[in-house]
């Protein structure tokens, strides 16, 4: 039953991995960019995951949940359909990121960290994008929004939930 | 077209950024990317190269400003052990955003500083070292360096020449202290990123333990117009010991934030008012942060002061990666100082006590003094903790910790104070 259930990367996935460590002198430098796989093909870094992740590499469970742990980008719990991560550092702060922070959580009724009851969205405070000229910055789902202000994020939600929750 | 005569030189990695396609080899060749990379593969010797960039007095665009030219003549040639050559495109000093740009815009210029570099230091494995988030960034390389492979420019025998490199981008996954050098080795190495002690330095021991070159973006990308038109000519371009252009990431409270490239020795003025439009409020800023976040902070009396390595020390800070966050009068500077120890204590690795219990008592001490409950005796530990951090641990990452927060107590002691309890109450 469980083996059916348990995360397992497609063929093509195994194949394109080979290749990335081929490009390396050894096969633990691919860990970051198969964790990074792993995420997009499961959704999250569940325990089995990182299981199959260190499998597949040929790395012992641990050395693949200390980078698991450290790096911020990979997360061990499910997320909303948009995952909407706010910079506030210093030059978001300076134009106004903590106001659209907390109007995104009011319009949504969640506090920073929680996900939506329906799953579709997640709100996170992220640390330096690298985009301050373009301040403030949100990312969703990995794409970058600059100039971000409150009737962008109003447009943004509406469009996204007359979508009816697909990404 | 960069003009030969150095006088007349604005820009550098710019020149050709603002091209419709830029992105595309076939435009960028057309522009004349490439151009002069088989006059270097197949004329040049590695020893001319790091000669020619000893020169040019090119200093590394990162932050660190060491020269670059020393760093590449410090990799020793005899060790039987590979050479690697790492682009570092992480990019995380709160403020900057410059390498971003070149990237996206330019990829084949970073590309053939790589594929020079990579010749004069005889190295068969290059990587990109890019942060995560920057996934649409590392699309548009893997494209350009797609492109490379196909036109012989990158991989076996390039152009005929008899040089081989290969070139992989690898993406971070959200960690500030990866941007150092030893801490993105290690990440490169699929481990945490957790900066290694030094010596030995990256050019003896560095990438599995090999000789190691460690390149920013920006460095890179100024390669091919050093070695096209020498290091004299670059040499010629700026001030004394402040060599070539800069790129600056302007951002916070002014018109027109972006990335401006500009000749060294440019003020801080000039770069402000003319190129950004000036400020939104009032005529002098409050506060400038003028290398990223880690720099310690300038005020107005320093508007006027010139963009350069010496300039910068001598008004009591540091050019860094050249990320210049502008504040202006109604900055609360006790928030911004509590966003940014915020900022340190998240980023940490934590294998050092200084830097992992000092972060947390700094952003602590921070939100208390913010809340308006901090007391005198709170800010004699902020002061003492920042000071103490400062110097004893393996990297730089305590050092930037504690910059806003010495920088607010010696420059906004009475706003400081205005906070403290009794006279909050």
């Amino acid at each position: 039953m469980s083996a059916v259930e348990t995360p397992r990367f497609s063929q093509e996935r195994l194949e394109e991995i080979q290749a990335l460590v081929a490009r390396y002198p050894g096969a633990r430098s691919a860990l970051l960019p198969v964790l990074h796989m792993a995420q997009e093909d499961f959704g999250y870094l569940s325990l089995d995951v990182q299981r199959h992740v260190a499998e597949v590499l040929g790395l012992t469970l641990i050395q693949v949940r200390e980078v698991v742990t450290f790096y911020t980008m990979f997360r061990e719990q499910p997320c909303g359909t948009y995952l909407m991560e706010v910079c506030t550092n210093a030059s978001c702060m300076l134009n106004g990121a903590d106001r659209l922070v907390r109007h995104m959580c009011d319009k949504l009724g969640i506090k920073v960290g929680e996900t939506t009851p329906d799953g579709m969205f997640t709100v996170t405070e992220v640390e330096c994008a690298g985009a301050c000229g373009g301040a403030p910055v949100v990312q969703i789902n990995n794409e970058y929004h600059e100039n971000v202000d409150e009737a962008y994020i109003d447009r943004f939600i509406d469009e996204a939930r007359g979508k009816g929750g697909k990404a | 077209m960069i003009p030969s005569d150095p006088k007349q030189v604005t820009q550098i990695c710019f020149d050709r950024i603002r091209i419709p396609n830029q992105r595309r080899l076939e435009v960028a060749r057309a522009n004349g990317a490439y151009r002069f990379l088989p006059t270097v593969l197949n004329e040049f010797t590695p020893e001319k190269i790091i000669d020619e960039m000893k020169k040019s007095g090119l200093r590394g665009r990162g932050g660190a400003g060491f020269p670059t030219g020393l760093k590449w003549s410090f990799v020793p040639r005899d060790t039987g052990k590979p050479t690697y050559l790492l682009c570092n495109a992480d990019e995380g000093e709160p403020g900057t955003f410059k390498d971003r740009d070149i990237m996206r815009y330019d990829p084949h210029l970073l590309i053939e500083g790589m594929i020079m570099a990579g010749f004069a230091l005889n190295v068969r494995d290059a990587y990109i070292y890019i942060r995560g988030e920057f996934k649409r960034e590392a699309e548009i390389l893997n494209e350009a360096i797609r492109e490379a492979y196909a036109a012989n420019l990158l991989g076996e025998n390039i152009l005929g020449t008899g040089y081989t490199m290969h070139l992989t981008v690898h993406r971070g996954a959200g960690a500030y202290v990866c941007g150092e050098e030893t801490a993105l080795i290690e990440s490169l190495e699929g481990k945490p990123g957790r900066p290694r002690y030094k010596p030995p330095f990256p050019a003896v021991e560095g990438f599995y333990r090999c000789p190691t070159v460690v390149n920013n973006v920006e460095t890179l990308a100024t390669v091919p117009a050093i070695l096209e038109h020498g290091g004299d000519w670059h040499a010629a371009i700026g001030v004394q010991n402040s060599a070539g252009c800069k790129i600056f990431s302007v951002s916070g409270h002014v018109n027109k934030p972006g990335n401006y490239e500009v000749p060294m020795g440019t003020t801080l003025k000039t770069l402000i008012e003319e190129h950004c439009g000036g400020l939104r409020h009032g005529s002098v800023p409050k506060v400038v942060i003028p290398g990223g976040s880690s720099t310690p902070w300038l005020t107005a009396e320093h508007y006027e002061v010139p963009l350069t390595y010496d300039d910068m020390v001598k008004a009591g800070s540091m050019l860094g990666s050249g990320a210049i966050i502008v504040m202006d009068e109604t900055t609360d500077v006790v928030a911004v100082t509590r966003r940014l120890s915020h900022f340190y204590a998240h980023e940490s690795c934590g294998q050092c006590t200084p830097c992992r219990e000092g972060t947390g008592w700094l952003e602590r001490l921070m939100l208390k003094l913010e809340a308006g409950k901090a007391t005198e005796q709170d800010l004699e530990v902020l002061s003492d903790a920042a000071e103490h951090m400062a110097g004893r641990t393996i990297c730089a990452l305590a050092d930037g910790a504690a910059a806003p927060v010495l920088s607010m107590l010696k420059h906004f002691p009475d706003e400081v104070r205005a906070r403290l309890v009794e006279k909050a109450a």
